[in-house]
C-alpha cells in the first residue's frame, strides 16, 4: 500500500516578478492550504514595485503589449487542467478557466485599438493642430471579488494592462490559490517585473493601506462591498485617486478607458 | 591651429539639428551588418592597432600600469603576428612610469588632464597638470571639456579653454572629451563637436566612461557627421575617439562599419581613430583565435594583465 | 545614349565585408504547387503551369498552376460556401482563428523571408525586418477588431459582404497578402485571393499556414495566375468585394469592369510621390530618408519618394552627401545580409526602367550612378539620380518603379506645395523641415493619403493608407481599413 506521496507546493505571492514569503512570516488557512497573509509592508513593496515598473510598460508600444497578453493567455490556456481543478473541478470550473483566458485574448487585441477609440483630433477655431491621446494612468489598485476567484481577478487586470498601467491586487479572502497560480503564468509570458503584483491576506488589514497609499493612482472596486467602498473612496480623496466602480457583464473598451487619462495637445500650423 | 572665430555665437546657432529618430534607425541599420572571414580579421587587427588600452583608476600604482604597458606591447605572448596597440592611457601621475616603459616603441603614451573626469577646476590648474603631464613623457592629451560651461551657453569659455591646453600641450596631440551623456540631445554633441574642432582639438572623444551610458553608436555617427563636414569646410582632418563601455569585438566592429561608411579609407587608421577601452583587448583575441582556428575560446588561455 | 551597366571600380577596399549569405538549408520550396481551393490543394482544371523564377540569378524556382474560368469558379463556391458558416461563427471564434495566423507567420518568419526574397528579389534584410514582421503584425492587429466591431462604428451594426476577390501585385507579395486577407477575414468575408504572376511562393506558404492553423476550408483560397486570372477574379458575379493592388493603368481596367454591377472596390494604385526638403532640415537624416525613400526595395514601392523637391538654397550640399551616399549603397546577392539594393523584379519591369532612364537622359536631364558592379547573372539596375530635371520631364511625371531619383528644386512653401500637387497621382508625400509649424501647415496642402514628415516609407497596422486622385481609393490599415469589408446595417 505504497500510495505516492505529493511533493506539496509552497503557495507564495508574486511581486516584484518573484515568490516572495510575506515579510511577517505569517500565513492564514484556505482551501486547506497555508496561505501568505501579506502585511501592509509587503503592500508598500508591491505599490513601489509597480510604480518601478511604469514607465518601462507604458512606454513600450501597443503591439508589444498586446503580445504580452496574449502570451498570457497562451500559458493559462496550456494550464487549464490544473486551473480546473484548482477551481473545483467539473464544467463550470472549466468555464471559468476559459472565460479569463477570452478576457485576456479580448483584451489582448485592444491595446492597439484604445489610441483610435479614444483620442481625437479636433477641430478648434483657429490655425491649430490639435489632437488628444490617451495615457495610462499609472499604479493601480485591483480589488478582487472573493467569487469568481480566476475569473474576477482577470478581468481586474485585463483592461489595467491593457491601457499600459501596472497593478497591485487583493486576491479573493476565502479562494486565493487560483490567484497565487494565476503568479505562475504570469512569470512565464514576458510579464516584465512588477508590471503585475498579487496579494493575498486579509481584506480588513490590507484594503484601507492600498486605499490611502498616496503613490497609487486609481483603484478598481470591483470586490469592495459598499461599506468597503465608502470608506475606499473617503481615504482615496487624499491623492485624488481615481475609483472606478464594479461592472457586471461585458467589458467593452470603456473599462479600459477608465485607467486612462487623456493629454490634449495644441501646435500651430504655419510657414 | 584653431580656426579664426570672430563670431563664435553665430557658428553655434548655425549648427543644424540633428533628428534623433533618423540618427538611432541610421546606426542600427549599420550595427547589422554582417561583417565575416578575412573582413572580420582585418576589422580585429585594426581595432588593436586603433587601442588605447586604459587604466583610469584611483587605485592604480606603478605596478599596474607597467603590466598595462607589458600588454600593450606584446597583447598575445608567443604570437608576433597580433600587433601591439596604438597607445596606453593613464592618469598624469603614472606618465613617467609608462614612459619608461613604453620609450622607443612606438606605443605613444596618452595622459588624461584638466581634472579628469569631471572637469570642475580653475583654468589655471588644468593647464598646469596639461603642461607637467607633457613634460613628464605623454605623447597624447586627452583632456575633458567644461560641461558646465557649455551647458549654462558659455560656449566662449569652452572654446577658449580648449585653446589654452592646445597651446600647454604643445607638440602632444590633443583629444577633447564632449562626455556625450551628460550633453542632453544629440544637437548638443554635435554643437560641442563642432565647437571643439573649431577650438583645435586633433581628436574629438566621445566619453571619460566614468559616466553611463559612455560611447554609444548613434553618438558616434553624430560626431563623425561632424568630422565630415568639418573637414569639408576647412579641409581639416580630425580624429574620433569612442571610449567606455565597449567590452566585445561585435561593439567594436560596428564601430569600424560606421568609420567606413561615413567617414571612409582615409580614417581607418590610428591617425585617426582610436578605441577607449581595456577589458576589449582579450575578446578581441579571443575572436582572432576562433576566426582561425574554428572554435569558441575561453578566457584562461589569454593573459589578464 | 547607353548608360554605362558595368562599371569599373578599381582596386578592392580593404574592408570588403566578406560575403554573409543567408542560410537556405532549412527552407522547402516545392518543385511544383497546385491551387489551394475549400482547404485543400487541388490540380487546376487548366492543366496549365507556369515557371516562377530567382530574379537574382534566373534559376527556375518552381512552378504553379494557371487558373481558367473553372478554377476561380471553383474557389468562388468554395468561398461562398465557407462564408455561410464564417459570417456565423461568434466573432470571438473568428478572431481566435485570425490570431493564429499571425502567431504562425511569427513561428515560420525567417523561413518565409528567405523565400520572400528568393521568389522577388528584395534583399532578406528587407523582408526578414520589415515585410514578414508587418504581416505578422497585420493579421495580429485585425484579430483584435474581430469581436470589437461594434465599437469601431457607432449606432451601426457592421456585416460582412461575402467573397472578396483580391488581386495584390509582386512588391510586397506577402505583406500585400496580409494587407488583403487580414480586414476581410476578421469583418467575417472569406476570401479568394490571386498572388502576382512573378512571386507566388510566400502565398503557397501561406496556404500551408492556413492549413496548419486549421483554418475552416473555403475561408481562404489561392489561385495563381497571371493577368487573365485576375479578371476572372474581379469579374466573377458571385464576389462582392473587389480588392486590387496594382498599376493605375490596370485599376482602371477593373473599375470598368465592375461598373453597374454593385460590387464595391477599393483601389491602391501608382504614386509620384513628391519628397519636400526644406533648407532647415536635419541633412544627413534627411539624405537617409531620400535615399530609403528611392531604393528601399529598389523603387519598386507605390508610395517611393521618387521626385526629390530641394529648397534651393541647400541643393549644393544636400546633392554631395546623397551622391557620396550613393556610393555606400551596396548592390548584390539580395540573400546576403549586407546587400542594400537586390534585383529588379523581372525582365520586363528592368526593360520599362530602362525605357524610362534613356527617355531622361534623351530629354536633358544629368544622369548619375555610382560605381556598381553589376552581378553575370540576374536583372539589376545601379541605383539612379537625375538632376536638371525639369517638371515635364517624362521621369518626372511617369512612374518609374524602379530605383531612379528625379531631383528638382523650389524656392518657396507655395512653390513647393503647388509642384508636389502637380500630379494625377497623390499616394503619398515626404516633408523635410525642423519647424513643427510648417510640417503642420505642408501636412495640410499635401494632397496625398499619406504624409511623412522627417521620416520616409513607415508602415504600421494601425495606420491608414492610400491615395488620393489616381493613386486609389480605400484604406488599408487602422480603423478606417474595416470600412471597405463591412456593411454598415442599422
Amino acid at each position: 500500500m505504497t500510495e505516492r506521496l505529493d511533493v506539496r507546493k509552497t503557495y507564495k505571492l508574486y511581486a516584484g516578478g518573484e515568490f516572495v514569503r510575506s515579510e511577517s512570516g505569517r500565513s492564514y488557512r484556505a482551501e486547506d492550504a497555508n496561505v501568505p497573509r501579506a502585511s501592509r509592508k509587503d503592500l508598500r513593496d508591491a505599490v513601489r514595485a509597480a510604480r518601478v515598473a511604469f514607465p518601462g510598460w507604458s512606454r513600450r508600444t501597443a503591439m508589444n503589449r498586446g503580445q504580452v497578453l496574449y502570451r498570457i493567455a497562451e500559458m493559462l490556456d496550456g494550464r487549464r487542467a490544473q486551473f480546473a481543478a484548482l477551481l473545483g473541478g467539473g464544467r463550470p470550473a472549466g468555464r471559468e478557466v476559459d472565460a479569463a483566458v477570452d478576457t485576456l485574448v479580448w483584451h489582448a487585441g485592444l491595446t492597439d485599438k484604445l489610441a483610435q477609440l479614444l483620442g481625437t483630433v479636433n477641430p478648434v477655431a483657429g490655425p491649430y493642430f490639435n489632437f488628444t491621446v490617451p495615457e495610462p494612468t499609472g499604479v493601480v489598485g485591483v480589488v478582487a471579488p472573493d467569487e469568481p476567484p480566476l475569473l474576477g481577478l482577470v478581468r481586474g487586470l485585463a483592461p489595467v494592462l491593457c491601457g499600459g498601467s501596472t497593478a497591485v491586487a487583493l486576491a479573493s479572502g476565502p479562494r486565493p490559490l487560483a490567484a497565487l497560480c494565476l503568479g505562475e503564468v504570469l512569470a512565464t509570458s514576458d510579464v516584465p517585473a512588477g508590471v503585475v503584483n498579487l496579494l493575498t491576506g486579509h481584506r480588513t488589514e490590507l484594503l484601507p493601506w492600498l486605499a490611502a497609499h498616496m503613490d497609487v493612482n486609481a483603484i478598481d472596486a470591483a470586490g469592495c462591498s459598499p461599506d468597503e467602498l465608502a470608506a475606499v473612496e473617503e481615504a482615496a480623496a487624499a491623492n485624488v485617486k481615481r475609483i472606478v466602480l464594479p461592472e457586471d457583464g461585458e467589458l467593452g473598451p470603456w473599462r479600459a478607458a477608465a485607467f486612462m487619462e487623456l493629454k490634449t495637445i495644441w501646435h500651430p500650423v504655419g510657414v | 591651429m584653431a580656426t579664426s572665430l570672430a563670431h563664435l555665437g553665430s557658428l553655434m546657432r548655425g549648427v543644424r539639428s540633428v533628428d534623433q529618430v533618423g540618427v538611432e534607425e541610421r546606426a542600427a541599420a549599420l550595427a547589422k551588418r554582417s561583417i565575416k572571414k578575412d573582413s572580420k580579421l582585418w576589422a580585429l587587427d585594426l581595432a588593436i592597432r586603433c587601442m588605447d588600452l586604459t587604466t583610469l583608476e584611483g587605485a592604480d600604482t606603478p605596478g599596474k600600469v607597467s603590466a598595462l604597458c607589458a600588454k600593450a606591447l606584446r597583447p598575445k605572448p608567443g604570437d608576433a603576428t597580433v600587433p601591439p596597440v596604438a597607445a596606453v592611457c593613464i592618469y598624469p601621475a603614472l606618465v613617467p612610469v609608462a614612459a619608461a616603459r613604453v620609450r622607443g616603441t612606438g606605443v605613444r603614451v596618452a595622459s588624461v588632464a584638466t581634472a579628469f573626469p569631471s572637469g570642475q577646476t580653475f583654468t589655471d590648474v588644468k593647464l598646469a597638470e596639461t603642461g607637467e603631464a607633457v613634460a613628464a613623457g605623454a605623447d597624447e592629451v586627452d583632456m575633458v571639456i567644461d560641461r558646465g560651461a557649455f551647458l549654462a551657453g558659455d560656449h566662449e569659455k569652452v572654446y577658449d579653454e580648449i585653446g589654452a591646453v592646445k597651446e600647454a600641450a604643445g607638440a602632444a596631440h590633443l583629444k577633447v572629451i564632449l562626455e556625450t551623456a551628460e550633453l542632453g540631445t544629440y544637437d548638443s554633441v554635435r554643437r560641442a563637436s563642432i565647437l571643439a574642432m573649431a577650438a583645435g582639438a586633433d581628436f574629438i572623444k566621445t566619453s571619460t566612461g566614468k559616466v553611463q551610458p559612455a560611447a554609444t553608436l548613434p553618438v558616434a555617427l553624430v560626431m563623425m557627421e561632424a568630422i565630415r563636414d568639418f573637414h569639408r569646410e576647412t579641409g581639416r582632418a580630425v580624429g574620433f575617439k569612442p571610449a567606455g563601455g565597449m567590452r566585445t569585438s561585435k561593439q567594436a566592429i560596428a564601430y569600424l562599419v560606421l568609420l567606413w561608411e561615413t567617414l571612409g579609407q582615409e580614417w581607418m587608421t590610428p591617425d585617426r581613430f582610436r578605441l577607449g577601452a581595456s577589458s576589449l583587448l582579450n575578446d578581441v583575441l579571443m575572436q582572432i583565435d576562433k576566426e582561425r582556428t574554428g572554435a569558441y575560446q575561453s578566457e584562461d588561455y589569454f593573459t589578464k594583465d | 545614349m547607353a548608360i554605362a551597366k558595368r562599371t569599373d571600380l578599381g582596386a578592392p577596399a580593404p574592408f570588403e565585408y566578406a560575403p554573409a549569405p543567408e542560410a537556405t538549408d532549412h527552407v522547402t520550396i516545392a518543385p511544383k504547387y497546385d491551387l489551394f481551393i475549400g482547404g485543400r490543394f487541388v490540380r487546376a482544371h487548366s492543366r496549365r503551369r507556369f515557371p516562377t523564377v530567382n530574379p537574382a540569378t534566373e534559376e527556375v524556382l518552381s512552378e504553379v498552376a494557371e487558373a481558367d474560368e473553372a478554377d476561380v469558379d471553383r474557389a468562388v463556391t468554395a468561398a461562398g460556401d465557407a462564408f455561410r458558416t464564417w459570417s456565423g461563427l461568434p466573432a470571438a471564434r473568428r478572431a481566435r482563428y485570425v490570431f493564429r495566423l499571425s502567431r504562425l507567420i511569427q513561428e515560420r518568419a525567417r523561413e518565409l523571408a528567405v523565400v520572400e526574397t528568393m521568389d522577388g528579389g528584395k534583399p532578406i534584410k528587407e523582408s526578414r525586418d520589415v515585410d514578414v514582421p508587418l504581416a505578422a503584425a497585420h493579421f495580429f492587429y485585425y484579430a483584435g477588431w474581430a469581436d470589437k466591431l461594434e465599437w469601431a462604428f457607432p449606432n451601426r451594426r457592421p456585416r460582412p459582404l461575402g467573397v472578396a476577390g483580391q488581386v495584390i501585385p509582386w512588391n510586397f507579395p506577402l505583406l500585400m497578402l496580409a494587407w488583403k486577407v487580414a480586414p476581410a477575414l476578421a469583418a467575417g468575408n472569406t476570401v479568394v485571393l490571386k498572388p502576382a504572376e512573378t512571386t507566388p511562393l510566400t502565398a503557397m506558404l501561406f496556404a500551408d499556414i492556413c492549413q496548419q492553423a486549421e483554418l475552416p476550408p473555403g475561408v481562404v483560397n489561392i489561385v495563381t495566375g497571371a493577368g487573365a486570372t485576375g479578371a476572372l477574379v474581379t469579374g466573377h458575379p458571385a464576389v462582392r468585394k473587389v480588392a486590387f493592388t496594382g498599376s493605375t493603368e490596370v485599376g482602371k481596367l477593373i473599375q470598368r469592369q465592375v461598373a453597374g454591377t454593385g460590387k464595391r472596390l477599393t483601389l491602391e494604385l501608382g504614386g509620384k510621390a513628391a519628397n519636400v526638403v526644406f533648407d532647415d532640415a536635419p541633412l544627413d537624416q534627411a539624405v537617409e530618408g531620400i535615399v530609403n525613400g528611392i531604393y528601399f526595395n529598389q523603387g519598386h514601392v507605390c508610395c517611393a519618394g521618387s521626385r526629390l523637391l530641394v529648397q534651393e538654397s541647400i541643393v549644393g550640399p544636400l546633392l554631395e552627401k546623397l551622391k557620396q551616399r550613393l556610393g555606400t549603397l551596396r548592390l548584390g546577392d539580395p540573400l546576403d545580409k549586407n546587400t542594400d539594393v537586390g534585383a529588379i523584379n523581372s525582365p520586363q519591369q528592368l526593360r520599362k526602367i530602362e525605357g524610362l532612364v534613356n527617355s531622361g537622359v534623351e530629354e536633358g536631364a544629368e544622369l548619375f550612378q555610382p560605381a556598381c558592379r553589376l552581378p553575370e547573372r540576374g536583372y539589376w539596375f545601379p541605383p539612379t539620380l537625375f538632376t536638371n530635371v525639369a517638371q515635364s520631364s517624362r521621369i518626372a511625371r511617369e512612374e518609374i518603379f524602379g530605383p531612379v531619383l528625379s531631383v528638382l528644386t523650389f524656392r518657396t512653401p507655395d512653390e513647393a506645395v503647388e509642384k508636389a500637387n502637380n500630379t494625377p497621382y497623390g499616394l503619398a508625400a515626404g516633408v523635410w523641415t525642423e519647424k513643427g509649424s510648417r510640417i503642420l501647415w505642408m501636412s495640410e496642402r499635401m494632397r496625398a493619403g499619406v504624409v511623412w514628415a522627417n521620416t520616409y516609407n513607415r508602415f504600421d497596422p494601425t495606420s491608414p493608407f492610400g491615395g488620393y486622385k489616381e493613386s486609389g481609393f480605400g484604406r488599408e490599415g487602422g480603423l478606417q481599413g474595416l470600412l471597405p469589408y463591412v456593411e454598415l446595417a442599422r
